[in-house]
């Protein structure tokens, strides 16, 4: 009686369906995370590498990250770092209202939201400069370690943890540049919603694939954080 | 009579769920059902993420927490918390338990090749000879 019906239940191969039930947009904005998950994983393991064949030992990073800067130079190992990762999360928690609110379309919404994560990801920016600017005060350079080897121990270690400067400033440089990029964009999509871009287009779905970006570089945070500073 | 249906309603039916043919996404109707209990869900993880980066606090600062759980210990910790984060921002922050299975074994099984590429390196890596 009803052709459609028929044709729907021939087979999974006759057209018609959408098998990862995700737009085109959505999809190819989880491959390219999936690509750039990749990227960051050989700079990650390139540090473990080197970590590892630093016999006897590495950098430790109470030592190195003890400073807050503008409030205490020492003795104050991994608080300045912790504002950093709570920053990232709380801005993490205010895009995903920003989606939350772009299912419900509701503009007022989604332009607030993204306005609290942009002021996050700069917050985040803004402490990295200063943290940057400290360490090179402290003299860490790309070809320099001044916080070498461990009390005690001669010479030892020093070739692979000179190597510490490089990998901090490469890995957490080109996470940096990836929260930049998603500052961008997040300033874009605000400009998109309030001009009611996503209301002419009747969704929203263009703040979940920047949403997507966004929580990804907070998944890469999460990593570098517990890499560099926790281990 | 039936061609015209196709016509108007293109929506793609997949196992009880409407999706829009053009986008692909779930019809709006479903979704506002969701939307109470997704806000909750929202700050349910957020403090989830932020217990979990306190209790790694902890493990890092108690002094003689480190000498207590020893190396190896404090390490397993430190990667299983992080792996735990991970798992809650992909699964709740990026929806992806929300989306069909098939997209969620796309994305991870690929990344199974990283642990053989940080099983490999590493194990070459403390086999390097002292500098």
């Amino acid at each position: 009686m009803d052709s459609a019906v028929e044709i729907k239940k021939e087979g999974l191969w006759t057209g018609g369906r959408v098998p990862l039930g995700a737009s085109f947009g959505k999809l190819m904005m989880w491959f390219f995370l999936l690509s750039d998950a990749f990227t960051f994983s050989s700079l990650l393991v390139t540090y473990g590498y080197l970590r590892f064949s630093a016999k006897p030992g590495w950098v430790a990073p109470d030592h190195v990250f003890q400073s807050f800067p503008g409030i205490a130079e020492e003795g104050l190992p991994l608080v300045f770092v912790g504002l950093m990762t709570f920053i990232l999360i709380a801005s993490s928690v205010t895009m995903v209202l920003a989606v939350e609110a772009g299912h419900r379309m509701d503009r007022k919404g989604v332009c607030t939201y993204m306005i609290y994560t942009i002021i996050g990801g700069l917050m985040f920016l803004g402490c990295q400069a200063i943290e940057w600017t400290h360490l090179i005060q402290e003299g860490l350079t790309l070809t320099y370690n001044p916080f070498l080897v461990p009390v005690g121990v001669e010479n030892a270690g020093q070739h692979a943890s000179i190597m510490f400067g490089d990998l901090f400033f490469v890995i957490t440089g080109f996470h940096g540049f990836h929260v930049f990029s998603g500052v961008l964009l997040n300033i874009i999509t605000y400009f998109m919603a309030a001009n009611k871009v996503f209301e002419k287009r009747g969704h929203y779905e263009w703040i979940e694939k920047v949403g997507l970006y966004w929580h990804f570089v907070d998944l890469v945070w999460v990593f570098v954080f517990t890499l560099f500073y926790l281990i | 009579m039936s061609s015209h249906e196709i016509a108007h309603n293109n929506d793609v039916e997949v196992e009880g769920i409407q999706y829009d043919s053009h986008t692909g996404e779930e019809v709006l109707e479903h979704k506002l059902h969701h939307v109470e209990s997704s806000k909750k869900e929202i700050w349910k993880v957020f403090f989830i993420l932020l217990a979990i980066t306190v209790l790694e606090f902890l493990v890092a600062l108690v002094p003689g927490m480190r000498e207590n759980i020893g190396k190896y210990g404090t390490i397993t910790i430190f990667f299983g918390l992080t792996i735990l984060k991970a798992f809650y921002i992909v699964a709740f922050f990026m929806h992806l338990k929300h989306e069909k299975l098939n997209l969620a074994y796309t994305i991870i099984v690929p990344l199974l090749f990283i642990i053989y590429l940080i099983a490999l390196l590493l194990f070459e890596g403390s086999n390097q000879p002292v500098y």
